[in-house]
């Protein structure tokens, strides 16, 4: 078990310092001159030069690449020079709510998805069974943010329940931002829920299949028994490598889904960045984000070994 | 009053009619097998008892255990009969036990359902059943996982499960088939056993005639869901009144004609000379820096092996018979020693440099199945090793070769156009002989070529490997673990026991006085038909 | 001497083509698709309206027998602009689901019969290409290059690739062991030959099923890129942009948000269900157990 996680997370850490080098290739060795990009091809001298001396484009790229990982390492992101204030205050201020966000979408979409796929492989071939499946099979052709315009012209435009954007601030109260955060919860959450569904579903009826659970119905257990106790447990190995992959795509749903509801959140940060291009913001948010689904992959990974006695032992 | 009949039993799935007008009784106590090749319904008859059949198959007819109507009680009834009454171990033990629970949970789980012991209770009782199975504390916690045990230990968990709370009747589907002699002896006496203590009754379910003549009082024939004979198993067995019992007696115990036991000419080079062959397999990982001795898989092997000979290579499963073959058929490098093929030496050859040695020695497989690619036509398949060939045969001599390989075995020419999937077991297995005599080799590596076929067509194989052996003067290597099968067609065996070979000598004399306890205890564990029917008219 | 008999068998053509036939989903499915390709193709010489051409006093029309599904804020025809923007889409989707299996593939099935090493390599470099979601990879090359839909290609390419890379190593890993490929060695063929003629028909099937999928999910990313600004650009159309332009006049007209959304989801609905068709009629396994 300590070799397995071990090994794990030495894998994760070696991910995380191959993607840090590609996303400073990508952001800084390729545009050349990256200050030159961020001011513009009219930009006075004086301030292009600043601009070099404070990124520290004078000293060599491989300096330059350990100061930035090192930075990162104690939480220094830079600075960013639109805003004129150090990153990791701007990530701080906006993970208060993309944090939330992917977590309420990520509890929302996986209750639902167990719940929906169990109940379906119970039921399989019954009237049950496909109609639930075929809402799934529709819900996972749904982009998420077209389904969130659905949701803003539904419930805001009008049913005038909730507000259609925005987001008032954790200062403002909890309720008034959770509130503000369900549609676009949900909005992540559902066609997410389908696919999972879908996996789920097809997970489960795999393992009915095995020889075991014949065993098991042998013993006398019933079905329900059999279909909580046995089957449940080894369809999860399954249903955890798509959540884990489900992960990345939830948190590019993330920033999409701000920019449908105009969530002051990361997406909303880095699109800004973007279009001002602040190169450090950029590189922040991408590296936190990479880093986020390479701490999701290590737990998925502890997750298959709490479910899996096999892997356990296994190197 | 009988623990079990069957009256009129008829079985469909869908449009397909899988067991009609079956009878059978059993009485506490009593041992019943059930004999049939594959395909005549023998499993099926037994998922009908537990009530485990698919969802779409249809019983009609009357089943009656313990004076419960079985075809017409409620699901809850029948959870609690299964696992209580009603015992059952399936064949695959490998899958048959569930990889994320401890075998003390999946033991004690039928016990703390039936019983409703606290968890304490049930895990005492658990303990208890499998001390009694064979798996003693001290090696075996509750808490071991399934992964952790062999084939052996798994089918004695299963065998722990079925048996946990005495049923009164246990059913055994193909309970040995999976596993080698020396285990099947083990378990099968375990089974009977555990039928004397608590006389339970047993339905004891083989394709073996041998297993089930030493285990069954009584003893139901079927043939493509219908029974054809039954009634006492000396009677039936010696008597064979039965066209099709006569039949698979004889498929059974049934010896090719060759000229058994030619004087071998020692001193004629030797086709193929293993010296000091040694593979080892690196070891398990156990953390970062901690790592398993390699295990040695084959030890310092030396044989060699004259023209036109057939040679046996018997031994348990994981005796490093099939890595030992692997090594032969250069599909496999030894970590040391050398390998001569017609005094060419093997190791450490380059694929380019093999294509020669490659000409001269082929090989078959186990599964008729597993060894066709299903993608391809036939001709192309038992042309595969036309590509050693220095110069390539255009496609009319292609098609040639492979009509008079197709011949050779027994096949017509047209059916090279055809696929895999359109041949029985049998014919495939004719097919994959084909694909190894095309290129006229001099040595044929067989590994368990007939234990995946039923007995009638195990027969037919092996007189075609006997006479092609007389006319192609092949030469044989047969990797196997059934004795009966180095009885019918080897001259020579070499047994085999923890990568090493310990003993060696004709085949008759090895199998009737085995010198080492290696050999010794694969001869024991065998069953043999005669024997046991000689055991059975003597009581 | 008297052999078993052999079990009746048509041409695999034909079987397949029976088994087709009768398969509900394979048949809707490339029904949607078939239409939306012709969509997208006649849309190269026949379009209801010319969308250059910009006549405001058209614009936001509800839907009418002139315009069928109404007009845009610029008075452009919505029914011409969804079968212009299905070239798009379809263009970016399939580019990028070639390059995934065209890199992917290759490096799939080298890992499976190599093992090992390359094997572990392989994986690692799968770990860290699934770190970067298409919308990352493209949010860092649009923030060099600037917006295009060529960056939408590369960044749902570049994620296809370990998708791919997996599903052949996976497909391969379950082929290698059965026996016909040791047969093939023992015919003297090498790994390279085995995987050609033996290892890539076998998993055939397991691709063209990755492939809808990757098809169905590549023309959402393309949706979502093109919707955030990153796919393709003005004047050309896309269902993502007219879904980013649609959202505030959501009040007024809301037909310009639906009719987009609806294409999309239209479009992935048919892949996804020629892929589980396919799947079934592929794949006996995975029959059984529907």
């Amino acid at each position: 078990m300590t070799a397995y996680l071990a090994k794990r997370l030495a894998i994760g850490l070696v991910t995380l310092i191959v993607a840090s080098a590609v996303v400073f290739c990508v952001l800084e060795i390729v545009p050349g001159d990256p200050a030159l990009l961020m001011l513009g091809m009219n930009a006075e001298p004086e301030a292009l030069a600043t601009l070099r001396e404070q990124m520290g484009l004078n000293q060599p790229i491989l300096l330059r690449y350990l100061d930035w990982v090192s930075g990162m390492a104690v939480g220094d992101f830079g600075r960013s020079y639109t805003y004129s204030s150090p990153v990791i205050d701007l990530i701080g201020e906006r993970v208060l709510v993309s944090l939330p966000l992917a977590i309420m979408a990520l509890v929302l979409s996986t209750v639902i998805a167990l719940s929906v796929g169990i109940f379906a492989a119970a039921r399989r071939g019954r009237p049950a069974d496909t109609m639930v499946m075929g809402v799934a099979q529709v819900g996972v052709a749904i982009p998420n943010f077209w389904f969130a315009l659905l949701l803003i012209y539904l419930f805001a435009v009008w049913l005038r329940l909730v507000p259609a954007g925005g987001f008032p601030g954790w200062g403002a109260g909890v309720w008034p931002a959770i509130k503000a955060l369900i549609m676009p919860a949900v909005a992540l959450a559902l066609p997410q829920a389908a696919i999972l569904a879908r996996v789920t579903r097809s997970a489960m009826l795999e393992v009915l299949g095995e020889d075991y659970i014949r065993t098991a119905r042998a013993k006398g257990m019933p079905r329900r028994i059999v279909l909580w106790h046995h089957a449940l447990r080894n369809a999860l190995i399954p249903v955890l490598t798509i959540l884990g992959l489900q992960f990345s795509f939830l948190l590019a749903g993330t920033i999409i889904i701000e920019n449908v509801f105009y969530l002051p959140g990361l997406g909303r940060l880095v699109f800004q960045a973007i279009t001002q291009r602040d190169l450090i913001v950029v590189e922040g948010v991408v590296m936190l984000l990479v880093a986020s689904i390479v701490l999701v992959n290590i737990l998925v990974d502890i997750g298959y070994a709490i479910v899996d006695p096999r892997l356990r032992t296994r190197r | 009053m009988s623990l079990l009949s069957i009256e009129n039993l008829s079985l469909e799935i869908g449009e397909a009619t899988i067991l009609k007008d079956i009878d059978l009784t059993i009485a506490s106590g009593e041992v019943l097998g059930l004999v049939g090749e594959s395909g005549s319904g023998k499993s099926m008859t037994a998922l009908t008892i537990m009530q485990l059949l698919p969802e779409a198959a249809r019983a009609r007819g009357r089943v009656t255990f313990d004076g419960i109507d079985i075809l017409a009680a409620p699901e809850e009834a029948m959870c609690r009969l299964r696992g209580d009454d009603l015992g059952m171990v399936f064949q695959e033990p490998m899958t048959a036990l569930n990889p994320v629970k401890s075998i003390g949970e999946q033991v004690a789980e039928g016990i703390r359902w039936h019983t409703g012991a606290n968890r304490a209770d049930a895990e005492a009782r658990a303990r208890a059943i499998l001390d009694r199975v064979g798996l003693p504390e001290a090696q075996f916690p509750l808490s071991r996982f399934p992964h952790e045990l062999s084939g052996g230990q798994r089918q004695r968990v299963v065998i722990a499960i079925a048996c946990a709370l005495k049923p009164k009747l246990l059913i055994a589907d193909e309970p040995t088939t999976a596993l080698d002699v020396v285990l099947q002896a083990q378990i099968l006496d375990l089974l009977r056993d555990l039928v004397d203590e608590s006389r339970m009754g047993l339905l004891l379910i083989s394709h073996d005639l041998a297993v089930v003549a030493e285990m069954a009082d009584r003893v139901t024939i079927m043939r493509s869901g219908e029974v054809m004979e039954a009634g006492p198993t000396a009677d039936i067995l010696s008597a064979k009144r039965h066209p099709y019992t006569r039949q698979l007696a004889e498929a059974s115990t049934h010896v090719p004609a060759r000229a058994n036991g030619r004087a071998v000419v020692q001193a004629a080079p030797a086709l193929l000379e293993v010296s000091g062959i040694t593979r080892d397999y690196p070891g398990r990982r156990r953390g970062l820096f901690a790592q398993d001795k390699p295990f040695r898989a084959v030890d310092a092997v030396s044989f060699s092996m004259p023209a036109g000979h057939a040679v046996a290579l018997v031994g348990r499963s994981g005796c490093g018979k099939s890595t030992l073959a692997r090594m032969i058929l250069a599909l496999d490098r030894p970590t040391a020693g050398e390998i001569r093929l017609m005094g060419e030496t093997l190791a450490g050859k380059s694929e380019a440099q093999l294509r020669g040695a490659r000409r001269n020695m082929q090989v078959v497989f186990q599964d008729p199945y597993g060894s066709f690619d299903p993608r391809h036509r036939v001709e192309r398949l038992v042309a595969e090793p036309l590509h050693l060939l220095d110069t390539q045969p255009s496609a009319a001599e292609r098609r040639d070769l492979v009509a008079q390989a197709l011949d050779e075995v027994g096949l017509a020419p047209a059916d090279m156009d055809k696929f895999p999937h359109e041949f029985s077991g049998g014919q495939r297995q004719r097919i994959s002989i084909a694909r190894a005599i095309i290129t006229r080799p001099k040595l044929i590596v067989a590994d368990e070529p007939v234990s995946a076929l039923d007995v009638s067509i195990r027969a037919q194989i092996l007189d075609l490997f006997a006479d092609l052996n007389q006319r192609l003067g092949l030469t044989y290597l047969f990797i196997t673990h059934d004795l009966t099968v180095a009885r019918a067609i080897t001259d020579e065996v070499m047994v085999m026991d923890e990568g090493r070979i310990v003993e060696r000598g004709p085949t008759r004399e090895v199998l009737k006085h085995p010198a080492t306890p290696a050999a010794r205890a694969l001869v024991e564990a065998a069953p043999d038909l005669e024997q046991a029917l000689a055991a059975r008219m003597r009581t | 001497m008297s052999l078993d008999p052999a079990l009746p068998g048509a041409a695999p053509e034909r079987r397949f083509l029976r088994l087709a036939l009768a398969n509900r989903s394979f048949l809707i499915g490339c029904a949607i698709t078939l239409m939306i390709a012709g969509m997208a193709l006649l849309s190269f010489f026949w379009t209801p309206y010319d969308i250059t051409n910009l006549t405001v006093a058209d614009r936001l029309k509800g839907l009418s027998s002139s315009h069928l599904l109404g007009t845009d804020h610029l008075g452009r025809d919505i029914l011409s602009m969804i079968m212009i923007g299905a070239r798009n889409s379809i263009a970016v989707a399939i580019v990028a689901v070639v390059i995934g299996m065209g890199i992917g593939v290759p490096l799939g099935a080298w890992a499976a019969a190599r093992g090992g090493l390359v094997d572990e390599v392989l994986m690692r470099f799968n770990d860290l290409v699934f770190a970067f979601p298409a919308l990352l990879s493209a949010i860092m090359i649009t923030a060099i290059f600037g917006p295009g839909a060529l960056n939408a290609i590369i960044a749902i390419g570049i994620f296809n690739v370990p998708v791919f890379a997996r599903v052949a190593r996976a497909g391969a890993l379950s082929i290698w062991p059965r026996e016909f490929t040791l047969a093939a060695r023992a015919a003297g063929k090498s790994k390279a030959l085995i995987t050609i003629e033996h290892i890539l028909p076998n998993i055939t099937a397991l691709l063209l099923v990755q492939g809808t999928i990757q098809f169905a999910l590549g023309i959402l990313a393309e949706a979502g890129l093109s919707y955030l600004g990153l796919g393709a650009q003005p004047p050309m159309p896309s269902w993502g942009r007219m879904l980013f332009e649609a959202q505030t006049r959501m009040i007024v007209a809301p037909h310009l948000a639906i009719f987009p959304g609806l294409a999309i989801v239209v479009t992935v609905l048919g892949l996804n269900l020629l892929g589980d068709g396919l799947r079934d009629l592929l794949d006996p396994r995975l029959r059984r157990q529907r």
